[in-house]
């Protein structure tokens, strides 16, 4: 049976999170046949609306407002509400980004609504749709149906591909006006720490350091390394106790969970922890000294030997053949 | 303050998981409080110590979560409060939200704490959840918090960078890895918390019905991911590994 989806598109930066193209190509494929329908909120949207169109949702309501110039759980949940009222959708998708995170859940509760959080893959069966999630940060998976209400998910950046940007594709837009209300959290600043500008969760690499860096200024070689590739920094939990970077980097079941195209693990040990939040990326290179590092168990390629002499090679390698 | 703290009891982060006809085998395996709860009671605890009143560590679980409860107590909390749910079918994060909401509805609160996410079910709602129905602001992800005049001045985690922001009581916050160092209970602690109250309760205590606690999702299938074969070990020199580790990248797993 078809039904109508609706899509909550995300911009940082100026920039849409690819992962709002990839609910789109989910949105699709439960909608079945009927409307996807995208929202896009925040002071100024402009041409940005029409992107969703293209990356193949049908039309885009807009809400524009000085109260969602920022994020706050208040603005986005009474702005989100009002799309819900006028749209009444079957179905709610966003990724499961620092944004979706954070207001899904308040607006699936304001909804008296179930929600299945952190979804990587989904299929149809006989018109249900059956969501997969890791469970144990990915030491094992749930599949999940909603029982009664709407078909409300946060997707995971990076695992369902979106559909090819079609320029061809047309459709309306329109700007609903939403009265935000009694907004109580004050955004006072907000600083910027990810060097590269590549974020974690939605890197097609990462680059991440353990215990073996050694220190703090060694991580300069891995940031090299991963600026030639376009990608993130990552560490083990074991180089952030250790303050050789910052939590926010952290990777494994206490951090954040990842699953890039490709994963380059240096100078980590490959404990139980670190795994859980990598062990589903889809290529996994481990360079380590010691060739009994459990790490070497899950990678796909690796490489015994001195980090401290293997990255640098390795990035000069890279440049050689990505130029 | 009447501080409280959300806490679940979870499998250790250092345990395998094992799956028998769709259940996590849970025989034998060692239990924690969830890592990012411990941030929250720590949090608690440190609050009081700075503006007084007292800290309830509020678990929904099953009667094995005293064990937690009791270490959360030690560590120093005042008190806690254990509801069972044993009666929940199909217990989602919705159910979860219900029996709390309903425990909270006629309480004096002026801040919960609660963990990110629980390293188990990993979906991080019923935080959020909960502020919804109580009406609080909510702030997820938490690396620092100050609280004034009746007010929060918060950092949180979003994705790498930090949003610095304020936000009135009542509140609700959740701890992100980085929000402080949580404390070894003290041999003194650990003896103090067996006198320490702990009040039980369950769904009639509550005035809740099996139908109110349902949840919205029904979990179908458990299972592990596919075991990964150990790889290709490059041989060679260093500038050898390095050259044949590009190669394979680019034509054989055709990821750059």
């Amino acid at each position: 049976m078809s039904k109508k989806i609706l899509v909550v598109g995300e911009i940082r930066d100026g920039e849409f999170r690819n992962v709002s193209f990839e609910a789109i190509a989910a949105a699709k494929q439960i909608a079945d046949g009927g409307e996807v329908v995208g929202t896009l909120l925040g002071e100024t949207i402009g041409d940005l609306a029409n992107e969703m169109i293209l990356y193949g949702a049908d039309r885009v309501v807009t809400v524009e407002s000085d109260k969602l110039a920022q994020y706050t759980p208040e603005g986005y949940t009474q702005a989100l509400h009002a799309v819900v009222e006028k749209e009444n959708p079957e179905g709610i998708l966003l990724g499961h980004t620092s944004i979706g995170r954070d207001v899904a859940p308040k607006l699936a509760s304001r909804l008296k609504s179930g929600l299945v959080s952190d979804v990587v893959s989904m299929e149809n069966d006989q018109g249900e749709t059956v969501f997969t999630r890791p469970i144990y940060s990915g030491k094992a998976f749930e599949k999940k149906v909603i029982e009664s209400g709407l078909v409300f998910a946060t997707l995971r950046p990076n695992n369902i591909p979106a559909l090819e940007r079609d320029e061809s594709r047309s459709g309306g837009t329109e700007s609903l006006d939403v009265e935000i209300k009694d907004l109580q959290t004050i955004i006072k600043e907000v600083v910027k720490n990810t060097a590269s500008g590549v974020d974690l969760s939605e890197a097609s690499v990462i680059v991440a350091g353990g215990r073996g860096m050694k220190g703090e200024e060694n991580f300069a070689i891995l940031n090299e390394l991963a600026d030639v590739l376009g990608g993130a920094v990552g560490a083990s939990r074991g180089a952030c106790d250790a303050e050789y970077c910052d939590y926010a980097l952290q990777i494994g079941q206490t951090g954040k969970v990842v699953t890039p195209d490709l994963y380059i693990a240096v100078g980590l040990s490959g404990a139980i922890q670190h795994v859980a939040g990598m062990s589903n990326s889809k290529v996994i290179v481990a360079i380590n000294k010691d060739p009994e590092a459990e790490i070497f168990q899950i990678a796909d390629y690796g490489i015994v030997g001195d980090l401290f002499d293997v990255v640098p090679k390795l990035t000069d390698e890279f440049k050689k053949v990505l130029v | 303050m009447n501080i409280y703290v959300i806490m679940k009891r979870t499998f250790d982060t250092e345990e395998k998981i094992q799956i028998e006809n769709g259940e996590v085998v849970e025989d034998g395996a060692e239990f924690i409080i969830n890592p990012y709860d411990e941030y929250a009671i720590e949090e608690a605890i440190k609050l009081r110590d700075e503006h007084g009143g007292e800290v309830t560590i509020v678990s929904v679980g099953d009667e094995e979560t005293e064990k937690q409860i009791r270490t959360g107590l030690a560590m120093g909390a005042d008190k806690a409060v254990l509801i069972e749910d044993e009666d929940v079918e199909h217990g989602d994060p919705y159910s979860t939200e219900q029996i709390l909401a309903a425990y909270f509805k006629d309480k004096e609160v002026d801040i919960i704490l609660g963990g990110n996410i629980a390293v188990d079910g990993g979906s991080g709602q019923v935080g959020p959840r909960l502020a919804e129905q109580l009406g609080f602001n909510h702030v997820t992800s938490i690396v620092k918090i100050d609280i004034e005049d009746g007010k929060a001045n918060i950092e949180r985690d979003v994705e790498g960078d930090q949003e610095i922001l304020e936000v009135p009581l009542p509140l609700l916050v959740t701890a992100q890895q980085g929000l402080n160092e949580p404390r070894y209970p003290s041999l003194p602690g650990i003896m103090k918390a067996k006198k320490k109250p702990l009040e039980t309760l369950d769904l009639d205590d509550l005035d809740l019905e099996e139908d109110d606690v349902e949840g919205k999702t029904k979990t179908v299938e458990k299972y592990l991911p596919p075991e990964k074969a150990a790889g290709k070990i490059l041989e060679g020199e260093t500038e050898e590994q390095v050259t044949e580790l590009v190669s394979l990248l680019k034509n054989e797993a055709k990821v750059i």
